[in-house]
């Protein structure tokens, strides 16, 4: 067990905790870096994948974890960033202006789907989301000159100065970049004072307000921020799947992002990442599992969802901090090894106390 | 009269919403969720009565009886399994569970080998038969939607005015700590009130199948039916019917004078007109909060 003696305030928001930390997020970087030697190029594709949906989940987890604003409508975001990515990219425009312009244009929507927000919140807001989602998804699928509509559109692969990172491990290394910054970020963001304004937004908006945040900016700054996220994320999606097409961002897209950062942990950048993983990998591990199960029920088509819903269900039933609080509750067993008790997490049973007026 | 035709048809499409935001509302009244699997609950309720119908070979009214019965029960035990350990947790959490819910109702239904993807079509006695009032056409189907929503609407306004269980409900909305002090049985409650939900979304289900079919993601329809509690006021029982029948009447006339496209996004739009011009809705309880 490791013990961190505080004897300066500025240790409190130091970026490094201490030596192990380098360590292990060193180890971690390795393995990823070295990943593509070792790894078929389908695992490749998907550790790309993971890395997309971290950076939105990222976001969403600013967003839903650490301001208490939730989102039904983030696969819209992340549509308008794969849009102005494709749309740019197939008129000429370099990677990294298209990359920008679909962050800021999907920070501009953002900030149009946040001012709204500020009257709303909890589930209010949750409905307003899904509500500006739809209308995006059907303003997608209507403006075919510029988006071709239903028939999709095709979006040429990523080059930078020249080099071409089309598929394989360059374009991994494209999606780990981003990841990382995405991940650096949001972690420094965190301990900054907007960091700790989001996080007193979540926690009680009153007292918030009277500490002096002002609630209506750093609502809207949160929105824009994680909305600039998913943005980039789509950006990269877009490359990566190469074709756009309206159904493949709709409200239950949306709904699945929510579940990524509730299954890695609500309020954990650790969680966010976890999430992403995990969503990609299920599907995965359910064909891998497929094989062993008896043929009626892995012919069945609706084993995924099924699998889906259990896990939600199962996680918020057992773990309400998600992978993250089951990573932190197996830490706290091995650092306190033999005086680790029972009840040590039980939740309390309670009655539900109105959040009408909240 | 082309108007009028369309409101019509809007009506009868706006009472199945309004019977879905029913059930959104009946749950969030007493429990604070929002139950998002209030379509599957519906889509369940359309396949119980299939099977009824068509397997058992069963009458009509019986076929609704079932449905509601068999939803019912899927509603009590959803309450009694998963929602009551998580009973005072946060809004999200518990919003996941439900949604968690909804998922694996549509993968369990869909992984029953008869029913599969396919869609299915219910047989009601009634199906094709028109009425012709002067210049106005309005098809059975569409009367015996409105005229059951409106009974419906009736015995749960008895229900809450004049029974027990109706006034013990309405004080569990109020307050549910002090409403357990007064020795009501909230848990119970809960779970009836669940039941109760499920069983309207049962009759939304049946009422919709000769409109849609029944299909494993006949669900999603719930999405559309937020924006009329929203527009009712996600409190009040009465809004979600008007609420709607707003949606209906706007998604009708939609479709039919503006452009293409505009049909589905209609009541997003007037939803979130409404959120931000009047966010307790139209019939929302007013609360302000002391500190």
């Amino acid at each position: 067990m490791r013990f961190i003696f505080k004897t300066r305030y500025e240790q409190d928001i130091e970026l490094v905790q201490h030596g192990g930390q380098v360590f292990w997020y060193g180890l971690l970087m390795a393995l990823l870096l070295v990943a593509p030697a070792f790894v078929s190029p389908y695992v490749l594709t998907q550790l790309s994948q993971v890395c997309i949906y971290a950076i939105v989940a990222l976001g969403l987890m600013l967003l839903a974890g650490f301001t208490g604003q939730l989102s039904l409508g983030h696969a819209a975001f992340m549509a308008v960033g794969a849009y102005t990515q494709g749309v740019l990219v197939t008129a000429g425009v370099p990677f990294v202006v298209g990359v920008a312009a679909a962050a800021l244009f999907a920070a501009v929507v953002g900030i149009i789907v946040g001012l709204p927000a500020l009257r709303v919140k909890g589930l209010y807001l949750g409905i307003a989301t899904l509500a500006f989602g739809t209308i995006i998804e059907e303003i997608i699928a209507r403006a075919e000159h510029v988006t071709g509509g239903n028939a999709g559109l095709m979006v040429p692969p990523v080059s930078l100065f020249g080099w071409r990172f089309a598929d394989g491990p360059s374009f991994y290394y494209l999606c780990l970049a981003f990841a990382l910054a995405a991940t650096l970020i949001v972690v420094n963001l965190l301990r900054s004072p907007t960091g700790r304004a989001f996080v007193a937004i979540r926690d009680s908006e009153i007292s918030a307000q009277s500490m002096g945040v002002n609630l209506a900016f750093y609502k809207t700054l949160s929105f824009a921020i994680s909305a600039a996220f998913a943005g980039v994320a789509g950006a990269l999606y877009a490359h990566n799947i190469r074709f756009l097409s309206p159904d493949q961002f709709t409200v239950v897209q949306s709904i699945e992002l929510v579940m990524m950062v509730v299954i890695g942990g609500l309020g954990s950048v650790h969680g966010a990442i976890y999430g992403a993983a995990f969503l990609i990998a299920l599907p995965q591990v359910i064909n891998a599992v497929k094989p062993l199960l008896p043929a009626f029920l892995a012919e069945a088509t609706g084993l995924q969802p099924t699998v889906f819903g259990a896990v939600l269900i199962l996680v918020v039933l057992f773990e309400p901090l998600g992978i993250y609080g089951a990573w932190l509750k197996t830490r706290a067993y091995f650092d306190l090894f033999p005086f680790y008790r029972k009840g040590m997490f039980r939740r309390q049973k309670a009655f539900q106390k109105s959040d009408r007026l909240k | 009269m082309q108007f009028i035709q369309l409101v019509i048809s809007g009506l009868a499409q706006g009472c199945i919403y309004g019977l879905i935001a029913l059930g959104f509302v009946l749950i969030y009244k007493a429990t604070e969720t929002v139950n998002f699997a209030q379509g599957e609950l519906l889509m369940i309720g359309g396949f119980a009565g299939l099977f009824a119908a068509t397997t058992l070979g069963m009458p009509y009214w019986a076929v609704i009886i079932v449905a509601m019965a068999v939803t019912a029960l899927i509603g009590f035990l959803n309450e009694r399994i998963i929602l009551r350990p998580i009973l005072g947790q946060s809004a999200v959490a518990i919003v996941m569970v439900t949604i968690g819910f909804g998922y694996m109702a549509r993968g369990l239904v869909t992984m029953i080998p008869v029913i599969g993807t396919d869609t299915h079509s219910l047989p009601v006695p009634f199906r094709g038969e028109v009425f012709r009032f002067g210049g106005l056409v309005i098809s059975a189907e569409h009367l015996v939607i409105i005229a059951v929503t409106v009974v419906l609407c009736g015995l749960l306004a008895a229900l809450f005015r004049y029974t027990k269980i109706g006034i013990a409900m309405q004080a569990m909305s109020q307050n549910q700590l002090a409403a357990y002090y007064m020795g009501i049985p909230v848990k119970r409650l809960s779970s009836l009130i669940w039941a109760i939900s499920a069983a309207v979304a049962a009759i939304a289900g049946i009422l919709l199948a000769p409109l849609t079919f029944i299909h494993a993601n006949m669900g999603f329809i719930g999405i559309k039916a937020f924006p009329a509690a929203v527009i009712g006021g996600f409190t009040s029982l009465p809004g979600a019917i008007v609420g709607g029948l707003i949606i209906g009447i706007v998604e009708s006339l939609a479709g039919f004078y503006l452009m293409e496209g505009f049909k589905d996004a209609a009541p997003f739009m007037v939803v979130l007109a409404m959120l931000v011009l009047k966010p307790n809705g139209l019939f929302g309880e007013r609360l302000a909060k002391k500190v």
